[in-house]
């Protein structure tokens, strides 16, 4: 592959023309980069969105009764909050953004199976958001369900539920179809040589990932029918006025909503297992162990939904069920941490920007899946749940482990998609400020949930202000990070130094094509003939 | 602060210490780790690195020691819960009745009350109905707390060992008000009790 170092003159992705101008070059084109780029815009925005939302809920928080806002407004919040953060932001999560641009370059491929396909759900997606933004300005007021759509509640609100569950039913098809594409990607179009066993792990992830979508998806579509058929006709499937079961619902939503945390986290795992050789400059230990964690974590994780229902009135014999396997479930996780941190014995490490996301990352997300079994356990769930504490829970799996290393990615291919590097000095600065927000801003509800502090709670009893208020100076801290980290980044793709084909000395192949990458990857489809992270290669010869 | 009221509370605390000193240990010994590997092996310090591909013993030991660990909690957490779910015989029976946004407790003898009064070193056994939409009845101070879900009468048994007044808190989000939907919870004396009982 002589001809790809770069030297030689080629047109980049980014510039590329096509028999549409302007705009259209964009939103019509079936290039698999264009469409992880145009995912990566979309979601940044609703992460925006999104964040301006948590800002406000936590001036709320500053004091105890009204501070800024009434509970309708607090109420419709943290809903709009939850949708946002969740269904469009971080289920297509890096999946959608570096699935789309690095899994068909990292298995040398010149784009996903079904390109069209691909365009489709970004379409989609699009569509999803704006019928769930627009939901907000109808009559009767932005939804005030919590983003769970608990019935009978979701069914008897007067603010508006089926157009933000329609939305979310039409993300659900962006998903599924996204799952099918990839699944067949790597099934078809994996390069010579390139068996299972040296495809990269970010590429497993995001495939045991692809299964989820594609087997889970469609029940939260069915779950979402049923109730906005339920809100019109009336029918009784969940109201119990009219016979229907309420927990029927519960056990639909979650039966999707829990694998979804794992649609949500197994890509960013991957990840964490490509950045931390390319920093460490050697292969990954247990390769086979976090490929098989993956598919662990994706195939046990469809078994524990109820343990979200514990306190429900489900049977004892349900809870016990459901609280063993939820501690099995957690092993799986375990086996990646450990792996990664024995990948960085003997390494010959530089501790950069995407490494310390990453190391931030395993730190967080280690209290996250802890305090996962805080709640795993029956006697300590029926206590702190539904409190502060699940709250505290889910950002520290979802914020410090998912989002983290959505960050640590932005950095790690920053110079791939765009051939350009970011500020260094910058960026640290960021990811201190990120860390310290994120754990005032989030440790405090450890401590609030376990005194006793309900979620979803428009007012509070006077004894919990001190800590809200920390949390709230930690959520301003955190938010100054991001922006700066938005920023830095900005500036970086715009005008930063060129960064070059393989600024990190990665061994993954989209380290070896150009920065930006050419609009077909590869001039020559390259012969696989060692696994993913050959770092001691250089040596042997 | 974490105030405990029960002895089914003492035996929740000591499920989440035992959870919670575990944690802390992994927790610590891995963010060591981490750190001291990333000094160490530094690529100034280190300029060559080690291709360590894995290690069978370790992999084996890091699934099968934890796995032990974490059936170790999963005992524990369930042995305790267990005692809650469990109707002592003689336990005094008061009906829970949740609306939208208030408490009501029924007593056998007819008597209704917006607060829960009770006997203290009696076991008590609350029969949860809802009105309307998903509420959940808790009380922080005893650990525990059980969904309210209209259609389907769930239950909850509450020991209560000290005399005293406690935060009763609704758990499961059920709109506009929810965050006002407190009660309280007393404690009485056995006499106290009996004297409030028939007061009419």
């Amino acid at each position: 592959m002589s001809e790809n170092t770069g030297t030689m003159p080629y047109i980049s992705f980014l510039h590329a023309e096509s028999k549409h101008k302007g705009i259209f070059k964009w939103i019509l084109s079936t290039d698999h980069k264009r469409i992880g780029i145009m995912y990566m815009m979309g979601m940044l925005g609703f992460l925006l969105v999104g964040i301006t939302f948590g800002f406000l809920m936590k001036l709320e928080m500053l004091t105890p009764g009204k501070t800024l806002m009434d509970a309708q407004t607090y109420n419709a919040l943290f809903t709009l909050h939850g949708v946002i953060m969740i269904f469009l932001f971080i289920i297509p999560g890096l999946s959608a953004v570096f699935g789309n641009f690095m899994l068909p370059i990292q298995i040398g491929a010149r784009d996903v199976a079904f390109p069209r396909l691909n365009l489709l759900s970004w379409w989609l997606y699009v569509i999803g958001g704006i019928l769930a933004i627009s939901s907000l300005f109808l009559q009767g007021g932005p939804i005030d369900t919590g983003w769970t759509f608990y019935v009978p509640y979701s069914l008897r609100t007067g603010t508006n539920v089926s157009l933000p569950l329609f939305a979310a039913f039409i993300l659900g098809f962006s998903s599924i179809l996204t799952g099918i594409n990839f699944v067949t990607t790597v099934h078809r179009l994996r390069a010579p040589g390139m068996d299972f066993f040296k495809m990269p792990l970010f590429v497993w992830a995001v495939y045991s990932t692809a299964w989820i979508q594609v087997i889970a998806t469609p029940v939260i579509g069915i779950t979402i029918i049923l109730v906005i058929v339920e809100r019109i006709f009336s029918l009784g499937i969940f109201d119990p006025a009219l016979g229907g079961d309420p927990l029927l619902f519960q056990h639909l939503f979650w039966i999707y909503s829990h694998p979804a945390v794992y649609i949500m986290i197994l890509p960013a795992m991957g990840a964490v297992s490509e950045i931390i050789p390319t920093f460490a400059k050697r292969t990954i230990f247990g390769y086979k162990a976090i490929a098989y964690s993956s598919l662990a974590i994706a195939f046990i994780g469809y078994f524990v939904w109820a343990h979200h229902m514990f306190t429900s009135g489900i049977s004892d014999t349900s809870r016990f069920i459901f609280s063993l396997l939820t501690f099995l479930v957690a092993i799986p996780s375990g086996v990646k941490v450990f792996n990664w941190v024995a990948t960085l014995y003997k390494g010959s490490i530089t501790p950069g920007v995407p490494l310390l996301f990453v190391m931030m990352f395993i730190f967080l997300f280690s209290i996250g899946g802890l305090t996962g079994l805080v709640l795993g356990s029956l006697a300590t769930d029926v206590h702190l749940t539904d409190t502060y504490f699940v709250v505290a829970h889910f950002h520290y799996v979802m914020f410090g482990g998912t989002v983290m290393i959505f960050f640590a990615s932005l950095h790690y291919w920053l110079p791939k998609m765009f051939g350009r590097m970011y500020n260094e000095k910058v960026a640290r600065w960021s990811v201190g400020l990120i860390f310290v927000g994120f754990n005032m801003l989030y440790f405090t509800m450890f401590i609030l949930g376990y005194e006793g502090q309900p979620r979803r709670y428009w007012d509070y009893l006077p004894q919990f202000q001190t800590l809200h208020v920390i949390s709230t100076v930690g959520s301003w801290i955190l938010i100054s990070g991001i922006l700066l980290m938005i920023g830095n980044l900005h500036r970086g793709m715009k005008r930063g130094p060129l960064a070059g084909n393989n600024p990190w000395g990665g061994k993954t192949l989209e380290w070896t094509i150009p920065s930006p990458p050419p609009v077909h990857n590869f001039d020559e489809i390259p012969v696989i003939t060692h696994g993913p992270y050959n770092y001691g290669d250089e040596e042997v010869k | 602060m974490f105030g405990q009221a029960t002895k089914y509370a003492e035996s929740v605390d000591s499920v989440m210490l035992l959870i919670v000193g575990i944690s802390v240990f992994f927790l610590l010994g891995v963010t060591a780790a981490m750190i001291y590997f990333v000094i160490r092996y530094n690529k100034k310090r280190n300029p060559k690195a080690s291709q360590i591909e894995g290690n069978t013993k370790l992999e084996i030991a890091w699934i099968v020691i934890p796995t032990a660990l974490v059936l170790v909690m999963f005992y524990y957490g369930y042995a305790v819960f267990h005692e809650s779910r469990v109707v002592p015989k003689g336990a005094m029976t008061v009906k829970v009745i949740a609306r939208m946004w208030a408490w009501e407790f029924d007593y056998n003898n007819g008597k209704k009350s917006g607060e829960l009064y009770i006997p203290v070193n009696r076991a008590i056994k609350l029969e949860l109905n809802s009105m309307d939409v998903n509420h959940s009845l808790y009380i922080p101070a005893f650990r525990i707390k059980e969904d309210v879900i209209y259609g389907r009468e769930n239950y909850m048994v509450i020991q209560p060992d000290k005399i005293g007044t406690y935060v009763i808190a609704c758990a499961e989000y059920c709109g506009l008000n929810h965050s006002h939907m407190y009660s309280k919870l007393h404690v009485l004396s056995k006499k106290d009790f009996e004297k409030w009982i028939s007061d009419n």
